[in-house]
């Protein structure tokens, strides 16, 4: 631990405003981004074993099921990293900090692969079970909006020259594209589409097998701490290019 | 075509995917320079 670090972790309480500044942040998500990783690794790893392996056959779909042991984590994510950016995004429209920023724009491309992921292995999963790769439903429709979304925000950073320009109109455009997010999660319910609803909700108990679920939550795991140590090092390199 | 080939579609590319973004990332941090600088 830095000396940094020290001073921003103090015996009683932890300084947030002391890690607002990317020099400061700087060591902490460096420290916050080898553990992560390690997690990742050893999580996924778990993760395949289950899903791959102990997890049993489904007696309707067979064995094209374990799809779902990627599909619905890399959703999840897809959804849960927009809402962060957002916020971040918000942040940075609010108080005007550069590491807010700054950490919108590290989590876009993570957040972009995992709705790709997303996309691709639903297909790939629709083909077998409905029969078909895509349908225009409103969960399909609008993940694939969310991916537009992502690579929309990508494009307008690349585009404006000025960092502080292309960061503010960057983020108005994370924070608007916002409400695609309940559209998304609710999209099953509000229309009648092919797609189905949760299989895990918060408030239900969940409709499958332990070991199912188990697997499931150990590769939500795996992308969990995979994103936050992606998005880590990319606010590192981003700060090292600009500061 | 069999139930193999989904499966193993989903996972190769899936993972693919994340090492490619592993292998940009570390491209992206040498380019970047040594972090002494920050420190």
């Amino acid at each position: 631990m830095t000396a940094g670090m020290k001073q921003g972790m103090n015996s009683t309480t932890f300084r947030w405003f002391w890690f607002a500044s990317p020099q400061t942040f700087f060591p902490l998500a460096g420290t916050i981004a080898r553990w992560c990783a390690l997690g990742a690794a050893l999580l996924a790893l778990a993760g395949l074993y289950v899903g791959l392996v102990a997890a049993p056959t489904d007696a309707q779909q067979g064995e094209v099921y374990r799809i779902i042991f990627i599909h619905v984590p890399a959703a999840w994510m897809s959804m849960f990293i927009y809402l962060v950016m957002a916020g971040w995004a918000a942040v940075g429209l609010a108080f005007n900090t550069r590491l807010s920023f700054m950490m919108a724009q590290a989590l876009a491309p993570t957040g972009a692969l995992f709705t790709f992921i997303a996309l691709w292995t639903g297909s790939l999963w629709g083909r077998p079970t409905w029969g078909t790769y895509w349908v225009w439903d409103a969960r399909l429709t609008s993940e694939l909006i969310l991916l537009f979304l992502y690579l929309g925000f990508m494009a307008l950073h690349a585009a404006i020259d000025d960092p502080r320009r292309a960061d503010r109109a960057s983020a108005l455009l994370a924070v608007v594209g916002a409400v695609n997010v309940p559209i998304i999660y609710y999209s099953v319910q509000w229309w009648n589409t092919l797609h189905q609803g949760a299989s895990v909700s918060l408030t239900k108990a969940p409709s499958m097998a332990a070991t199912m679920l188990t697997g499931m939550l150990l590769m939500a795991l795996a992308f969990w701490a995979y994103s936050i140590a992606a998005a880590l090092v990319r606010v590192r390199c981003i700060i090292r290019e600009r500061e | 075509m069999s139930h193999g080939f989904f499966i193993w579609a989903s996972y190769v590319v899936t993972f693919a995917a994340l090492a490619l973004e592993v292998a940009f990332l570390f491209r992206r941090s040498r380019r970047a320079g040594p972090s002494r600088q920050i420190k």
